[in-house]
């Protein structure tokens, strides 16, 4: 499997994803107007790694904004996570969050009570 | 036409105006206007939650003008795409996002309905219906979710203020009016 290096822009986030070291990295903004284009190639690279994950995968969402068309996606992603979880895999989601940032923490929390994978909130302190 | 929408323009002005938009609604203008005010409010809001929930609520109210939006065919506008109005202003200690477009009458009645119960909740029941609309309902064809108008409300904690401007018997100009507290 090919290593994924998608460079963030003004309304999309960075995202990398190593089928190796079994790190993704969700990175910026999202808050494109069609997120659904955006977002397949990243469902479409973990459904293929989801039928050989790495040992642990580890993925890293530090979001600064994302809009409420990308949260569907978003879930999208998480959904794969919790297959990678069904085949035994170790999977973490670590949800960033600024200091102060409620809404953030808020959304976290949401995915977390809907999602079957464990989560840890991590607050950025500057 | 123009009379009408000056009309329903001049409602919307109030306070102490910070951006003022009429006109067509594309992917370019919403992030032209967003970097505008982005850099409007580095400035004037030194309180990072509340810029960033005041952005956020913006990104929502913009794309909802991009995403469900009618266009009576006798407007006069030599817009492609949509056509749509949006004024965020200063009143008191709150902003207030003022966001004003066409719908077809049919739809108004279905729009109307979700707003009124959207007010109706509690800031947990919002939260509920929330998660339920993101982890149940598919995306429209267009490319909403469901979501905005709930985010919108859960995000700000007041209740979404609206009017439905009669136009011509198959349209409607509906505006909306939120407001984040400082």
């Amino acid at each position: 499997m090919e290593l994924i290096n998608i460079e963030g822009t003004p309304k999309t986030p960075t995202v990398t994803m190593n089928p190796t070291t079994g790190v993704v990295e969700i990175k910026g903004r999202s808050i494109p107007e069609n997120s659904i284009e955006f977002y397949k190639p990243v469902v479409d690279w973990l459904d293929e790694y989801s039928s050989n994950p790495a040992p642990k995968t580890v993925v890293n969402v530090q979001l600064e904004y994302f809009n409420t068309s990308s949260s569907k996606c978003i879930l999208d992603v998480f959904k794969k996570l919790e297959q990678i979880k069904l085949v035994n895999a170790d999977v973490v989601i670590n949800w960033y969050y600024e200091e102060d940032d409620e809404d953030m923490l808020e959304a976290g929390e949401d995915y977390e009570s809907i999602i079957k994978v464990p989560f840890k909130m991590i607050e950025i302190v500057d | 036409m123009s009379l009408f929408l000056n009309e329903c323009y001049t409602q919307m002005n109030q306070g102490e105006v910070i951006v003022a938009y009429k006109g067509c609604i594309n992917a370019d203008i919403i992030s032209n206007t967003l970097n505008l005010i982005e850099s409007k409010l580095d400035e004037s809001v030194p309180n990072t939650p509340i810029r960033k929930k005041l952005y956020n609520v913006l990104v929502e109210s913009l794309q909802n003008l991009f995403h469900h939006v009618d266009i009576p065919p006798d407007l006069d506008t030599e817009c492609e795409s949509n056509f749509g109005v949006f004024i965020l202003s200063k009143v008191d200690n709150s902003f207030r996002i003022a966001t004003g477009n066409f719908i077809k009458n049919s739809k108004a009645p279905i729009l109307k309905e979700k707003i009124d119960k959207i007010n109706s909740l509690s800031k947990e029941e919002l939260k509920d219906f929330y998660k339920f609309v993101l982890n149940n309902q598919t995306f429209s064809e267009k490319g909403g979710g469901g979501l905005g108008l709930i985010d919108i409300a859960r995000k700000t904690g007041n209740k979404l203020d609206y009017t439905f401007y009669d136009y011509s018997p198959e349209y409607s100009f509906f505006n909306m009016n939120v407001l984040i507290n400082e």
